[in-house]
């Protein structure tokens, strides 16, 4: 009997543990001013990218797939968190702000590699290098904001293969 | 019995986490034991169902599984929950308890060889056979108990681990060390977990494909115990290797499987591993809708 109450109440704890980091972690989650100062925290750490990082060229850079497959992983990856056309969503700031498209492609795939772990945007190292690279192909074609008519938007149809 | 009356709840959280609608692409490790550096993206729910098929010589077979709920808390800590059962066949079908475990990266940047640290809390019945680990002296012939029999050892462990992991032209490797401890007074016992995998493809397609090589990811891993604080080393252990692989489908569904290996004499001969998840977007945001009256 005291097995069974004992058991009851650590699973009835552990519910609760579980959920209660979604209940409580994102309470303040989209207030304007947070979400400025989130984007300025994002954008800072482009300028934060050491020299060698900045100094890295895109060696997909000439590739005619790589802003086609940057699309597809930034659907599957980013969109998520920066918006479907890049321009910022719920949680990440938009990615055709000045900041990003007037860094180097090298300082975006430090970021990419790095993440901004305490600010929410998780480490993508897990995507190959070269993966890593066609987003930031992708990223990069863009285009500044007041531009966005003229840029494709990031979940344009693509034909389906096998 | 507490632990009886666990398999409807199991069987409703996975129709309930599988009817969810909104669902992200997954770039899930192939692997069944090892651990790597990267955890949840913050916000978002992975459903998990994982099962073993395992030889048993002198006894009967088994097929094990679990059921995981891991969430990204934030991006340095992920947080999972487990719901564990077993078949013995020709014996019982019985649920053997939770598990509740946490993964905190403490390094705010990638560096070559990256620290993960990894709590959890485990009560669960002696009937357990989800081999997610191989720690102290497990071995074979403890699986010999009839579940009616293992069922009655209630167990209460904490088991510490420490994931180094690190990434390299494609390839992940991974080092686990773990530390376990039973709270009715046992021994600190010991295990660890070594895996190397890649994708087939670095490189994404400019299509959108399901077959695609970089779909795919292939590795190896190995595991086993390392005894206890009296009786450190292999001596006594049960130590396995198994190859891996993962596919990764861009509806957001991840296939694994796995045919394992025993090494020794103490070993299961055989172990089929197999697993399905699926990575659910802003479940976050949805908790937190709900608490706050659905804004």
């Amino acid at each position: 009997m005291r097995t069974r109450r004992t058991g009851v109440l650590t699973s009835i704890l552990l519910i609760v543990a579980f959920f209660l980091p979604p209940a409580l972690g994102q309470e303040n989650a989209n207030p304007a001013s947070e979400k400025k100062s989130s984007a300025e925290t994002m954008y800072s750490e482009i300028g934060r990218a050491p020299e060698k990082a900045r100094a890295k060229r895109n060696p997909l850079e000439k590739d005619p797939d790589a802003v086609a497959a940057g699309r597809i992983l930034f659907e599957q990856r980013c969109a998520e968190c920066h918006g479907d056309s890049a321009e910022g969503g719920k949680k990440g700031p938009s990615l055709r702000a000045n900041e990003i498209q007037d860094a180097e492609p090298g300082a975006i795939f430090w970021v990419l590699t790095n993440g901004v772990v305490r600010k929410g945007m998780p480490v993508w190292s897990k995507l190959p290098e070269p993966q890593r690279w066609q987003l930031v192909s992708f990223i990069k074609s863009l285009g500044p904001a007041s531009a966005k008519t003229d840029a494709p938007p990031a979940n344009t149809s693509q034909p389906r293969s096998r | 019995m507490f632990i009886h009356r666990g398999l409807p709840l199991v069987s409703f959280l996975v129709l309930a986490a599988f009817s969810l609608p909104d669902f992200a692409r997954a770039q899930e490790n192939p692997y069944f034991v090892a651990y790597d550096h990267y955890l949840e993206e913050p916000g978002n729910l992975e459903i998990e169902y994982f099962s073993t098929f395992g030889t048993q010589r002198g006894g009967k077979d088994f097929h094990s599984y679990w059921m995981e709920l891991e969430y990204g808390a934030t991006a340095w800590w992920t947080t999972e929950f487990y719901l564990d059962g077993q078949t013995t066949f020709g014996d019982s079908t019985i649920f053997t308890g939770i598990r509740w475990e946490n993964r905190f990266r403490p390094l705010k940047r990638e560096h070559f060889i990256n620290p993960i640290l990894y709590v959890e809390y485990e009560h669960k019945s002696g009937a357990d056979k989800i081999l997610k680990e191989g720690e102290g002296h497990d071995v074979e012939a403890d699986f010999l108990t009839p579940n009616s029999v293992a069922r009655q050892e209630i167990i209460n462990e904490m088991e510490l681990k420490l994931i180094l992991s690190s990434t390299f032209k494609g390839w992940n490797f991974t080092q686990n060390t773990l530390a376990a401890k039973n709270l009715s007074n046992e021994p600190w016992e010991f295990g660890y977990a070594l895996g190397a995998s890649r994708p087939l493809a670095l490189k994404a397609s400019a299509r959108r494909c399901t077959l695609c090589p970089q779909n795919f990811i292939a590795g190896v891993e190995m595991y086993g115990g390392l005894g206890d604080r009296y009786h450190f080393g292999l001596h006594d252990t049960s130590q396995y290797v198994a190859p891996v692989l993962g596919w990764n489908l861009p509806s957001g569904w991840t296939l694994r499987i796995s045919p394992g290996f025993g090494l020794n004499d103490n070993s299961h001969q055989f172990l089929l591993r197999w697993g399905v998840s699926r990575e659910i977007n802003g479940f976050g945001s949805m908790v937190s809708r709900l608490f706050r009256g659905g804004q």
